[in-house]
């Protein structure tokens, strides 16, 4: 059972959620559950509203609608109140810092003086072996393991990931993999991921999207089905 | 030659006023892409706020002068504070909004400034030992350049170590890369804000007090933070918008500059604003050729 939330109880609920970006009516009503505990995948071709959901849920992009993190309404809330529920965010692309340390890069996650720092090496020992290192000069795998690393320092029972294969070579995204099936022991996962190989190891539920809408909900042991993941995804398993 | 080190020693004190206002401003940019065209008053406001209490004060040693000191950056943090939370912080996402409530601030104040005292300098008194001069060889240097010479360096100082060292400054460093990012990691970025605004006011506050004892014989007016605000903006942009090294190095360079042509070649009637020319001839230099200025990022 993960800290805090209730088994069969909903980690995140949204409803009714719509969103614009730069005038584009991207979300358009928006209903989704994740439970407590469980591991879902977003999923969806490009440009359908995945990443601007995750944002959304953390105010990153200003919704309207009802959004329930972990029992409490967070509609209207800052960011960083959000986060403080006990979320955590990987974004798409890392968004490591580039002109800070990875250290410093740590250090930012902090929430109090007790951080999982041995944690968070013991699953990514490069990140102590380069610890000095300006962020920019790490490659794009290295970068993403101290995305991740960020949010796992801290005991954030909601996580919520953006692509964390996205971009990676076959032996970093094996390794990812490996930690997040580690991290799901604890955590709730909402992720967005294309890879459907990932979202079949990692994931019990999907929600599909399409135009700004869930067009889809189900088990993800259902993309075994090719034709299903043909019509939802336009690509085969 | 001993003309010349001491224009020189005036000309890297005169860069250290410049530094002061200049750090403030560019830590703004760089974390807010705020242009902050209020800083003048923060600085006319410490000067304000040092007189006051040097007026007051019987005593003329330098613990007055550290009382003064305290005054002038205690006003520049409170109204820099004060102007972030009220009207900066409403107009994020709105730089056209920032930049007139800026100019519209400043109008006010200086207007209040003119109304409350007129537009005749006051005179901040001032411990002996300020106003005296040091001989060093042939050399007269006036002590008021070591002091504003000393303050420059100790600012330069604190502020790397406070941005490469404290948790406080490491957000503003992060903030000023990617601030939604920081927001993410559940930190209170307007915060961070109201800090930096309240640091830049706070290092304004004091180059009113030091300009005015290091160059203008202890005299405070209301237009000295507008006129200095002007060269301060060359500095920053000249140094890269956003970087504190840049600014220090802009900072000397551009005073240095303009302290040798004004001398050296300005000295006679009509060419007396060479030095000032100069400095925004070079300007449009480092415009053309380096349009991030000396260390800025690229944007």
């Amino acid at each position: 059972m993960i800290a805090g939330q209730p088994p069969g109880a909903a980690a995140i609920q949204a409803a009714g959620l719509h969103a614009s970006l730069g005038g584009s009516h991207v979300l358009q009503g928006i209903d989704l559950q994740v439970p407590a505990g469980s591991v879902t995948a977003l999923l969806g071709r490009n440009g359908v509203g995945k990443t601007t959901t995750l944002r959304s849920l953390i105010g990153l992009v200003p919704p309207t609608g009802t959004v329930r993190v972990l029992g409490q309404d967070v509609a209207g809330w800052p960011t960083h109140r959000i986060i403080r529920l006990g979320v955590g965010y990987v974004p798409e692309d890392r968004e490591v810092f580039t002109r800070l340390t990875v250290r410093d890069n740590l250090r930012l996650a902090e929430t109090g003086p007790d951080m999982n720092y041995d944690r968070v090496y013991a699953l990514f020992p490069e990140l102590s072996q380069r610890s000095r290192q300006n962020a920019g000069t790490l490659s794009g795998g290295q970068q993403q393991m101290l995305a991740i690393g960020r949010v796992l320092l801290a005991d954030r029972p909601v996580l919520l990931i953006d692509e964390p294969t996205k971009g990676l070579s076959p032996k970093f995204v094996a390794e990812v993999v490996d930690v997040l099936e580690r991290v799901r022991e604890t955590a709730t996962i909402l992720m967005v991921e294309q890879n459907v190989h990932v979202v079949r190891r990692l994931a019990q539920q999907v929600i599909v999207l399409d135009h700004g809408h869930v067009v889809h909900t189900g088990r993800a042991d259902e993309l075994a089905d090719e034709n299903l993941v043909r019509r939802l995804l336009g690509v085969s398993a | 030659m001993s003309t010349f080190v001491a224009i020189t020693i005036s000309g890297l004190a005169l860069g250290a006023v410049y530094f002061l206002v200049a750090s403030g401003l560019s830590l703004i940019y760089g974390l807010m892409d705020v242009l902050n065209f209020a800083h003048g008053i923060f600085l006319t406001l410490g000067a304000y706020a040092g007189w006051a209490v040097a007026t007051h004060v019987s005593q003329r040693n330098g613990a007055m002068f550290l009382v003064t000191a305290v005054a002038a950056i205690a006003a520049g943090a409170v109204v820099a504070a004060a102007t972030e939370l009220l009207l900066i912080r409403p107009l994020y996402g709105n730089p056209v909004g920032q930049i007139l409530v800026t100019i519209g601030l400043d109008l006010a104040l200086v207007g209040l400034l003119l109304g409350g005292f007129g537009s005749d300098s006051r005179s901040i008194p001032m411990p002996g030992w300020l106003t005296a001069v040091t001989t060093i060889g042939p050399e007269r240097i006036p002590n008021g350049d070591f002091v504003a010479l000393g303050v420059g360096l100790a600012m330069l100082a604190a502020l790397t170590w406070f941005l490469n060292r404290t948790r406080y400054g490491i957000i503003i460093r992060a903030g000023a890369e990617n601030r939604d990012m920081v927001r993410a990691l559940g930190i209170d970025v307007g915060r961070a804000f109201t800090l930096v605004f309240a640091i830049g006011g706070a290092a304004a506050g004091l180059a009113g007090l030091l300009n005015s004892v290091a160059f203008s014989s202890g005299l405070i007016s209301p237009l000295q933070g507008d006129q200095m605000l002007i060269f301060a903006f060359i500095v920053v942009v000249i140094g890269g918008l956003g970087s504190i090294f840049g600014a220090a190095i802009a900072a000397i360079v551009v005073s240095l500059v303009q302290v040798y042509v004004t001398f050296y070649a300005g000295s006679g009637g009509g060419l007396a604003q060479l030095g000032n020319m100069s400095v925004v001839l070079m300007l449009a230099v480092v415009l053309l050729a380096r349009p991030r200025g000396l260390l800025g990022r690229v944007a």
